[in-house]
């Protein structure tokens, strides 16, 4: 599990949804980043008020047939990589300010 | 038509491109001329422009125009720069010094920076794309260098009125995007003419054995669109402003992938 993470959009990037794919461009370095659906799912998701485990159990398993585990660890990877990037916030608290210092909380 | 002597009094004139109006003013009454005769077409008029460049020349010729472009924000005051210029910009007064040798390179690489800012601003971006105006309607052609962008613009049929083979000029209107013509030239040499046309489809050129146009998607199109804008601001906001144009635009602008022959059949189908 992913120990309840909270996951919020970095207000650093900017987003746009095309043709399906979610495009978010990185205002820090100008890397142009893809998401594939799930992925999109997560980061639509990300208010910084719900948890990773909630957005896997109301969104991803509700949406997709995928085993719940096997559904958070592969959700808590991909957060962990989008926090990499700068993109989203990862926290074990409530994220308020999106414009938080961005970071991984492993 | 532009009013090829202006009247501006003193070593000074004023450049239009795409409704942003430069005045550049000068100590250098011969360089001021050769600003003249270079951006002639684009010159105006006016005695007074929205934007206030000072240029300070110097003698210094030895510095490297292919070092990279440094562009930069502190509160109001913009800098950019490279090796052979380097200029600053307070957007508080719209005033600003380029200092650089007497040479139209640097000037003119000055310029594009300066729109590309500008522009970033007003929901708009100079794009690495030749563009034309055929039927009143403008067509642009980015790629990358050797994609064909020249070889496209020299094959325009007599009816199109080129604005540009290098650089276009794209900017977000009420009714959609316009593109207009720049001075700023490539391979050709040749300024572009200074009109604009709303743009009807933006095509992502490749050369291959057949002229065949095919729909882009709309990531891959937006991926298209912002790997050939111009942009070197260290500037987040900015950032996400040229990312949301290309966005926009790509969601009213058709972009399709152009693979031609290398000869004027390609033109049949543009138009």
């Amino acid at each position: 599990m992913s120990q309840n993470l909270y996951v919020a959009r970095s207000s650093a990037v900017a987003a746009r949804k095309l043709g399906g794919e979610m495009m978010i461009m990185s205002g820090r370095d100008s890397t142009l980043f893809t998401l594939d659906e799930v992925a999109t799912i997560i980061w639509e998701s990300a208010n910084g008020l719900v948890t990773l485990d909630e957005i896997v159990e109301s969104r991803i398993c509700a949406e997709f047939d995928v085993d719940p585990a096997s559904a958070a660890r592969d959700a808590k990877t991909l957060a962990e990589a989008l926090a990499q990037h700068g993109i989203l916030l990862i926290s074990r608290e409530p994220i308020l300010d999106s414009n938080a210092r961005i970071g991984s909380a492993k | 038509m532009n009013q090829l002597t202006p009247s501006l009094g003193g070593n000074g004139v004023v450049i239009k491109v795409g409704e942003l109006a430069v005045k550049l003013q000068t100590i250098d009454a011969e360089y001021c001329q050769t600003l003249r005769n270079h951006y002639d077409g684009f010159v105006e008029a006016a005695e007074h422009a929205e934007f206030d460049f000072n240029i300070e020349l110097t003698d210094s010729r030895t510095n490297n125009p292919d070092d990279d472009v440094k562009v930069t924000r502190r509160s109001t005051l913009w800098s950019f720069g490279r090796g052979d210029f380097q200029a600053e910009w307070n957007m508080a007064s719209n005033r600003g010094s380029i200092r650089q040798s007497a040479n139209l390179y640097s000037i003119d690489a000055a310029l594009r920076i300066f729109h590309t800012v500008m522009l970033a601003t007003r929901g708009g971006f100079l794009l690495h794309a030749a563009s034309a105006i055929r039927n009143g309607k403008a067509f642009l052609f980015t790629g990358p260098s050797g994609a064909g962008k020249t070889t496209i613009a020299s094959l325009a049929p007599a009816d199109a009125t080129l604005l540009t083979d290098e650089v276009s000029y794209v900017r977000k209107q009420s009714e959609g995007y316009t593109a207009f013509g720049t001075p700023f030239a490539g391979e050709l040499a040749k300024a572009g003419e200074n009109v604009s046309a709303p743009i009807s489809c933006l095509y992502l050129l490749t050369q291959g054995p057949a002229n065949r146009i095919e729909p882009l998607g709309a990531s891959d199109a937006v991926r298209a669109v912002l790997r050939n804008i111009l942009f070197f601001a260290e500037d987040p906001e900015l950032v996400r402003s040229v990312f949301q144009s290309a966005c926009q635009l790509v969601s009213c602008v058709p972009v399709c992938r152009l693979t031609f022959l290398p000869d004027s059949r390609v033109w049949e189908s543009i138009g």
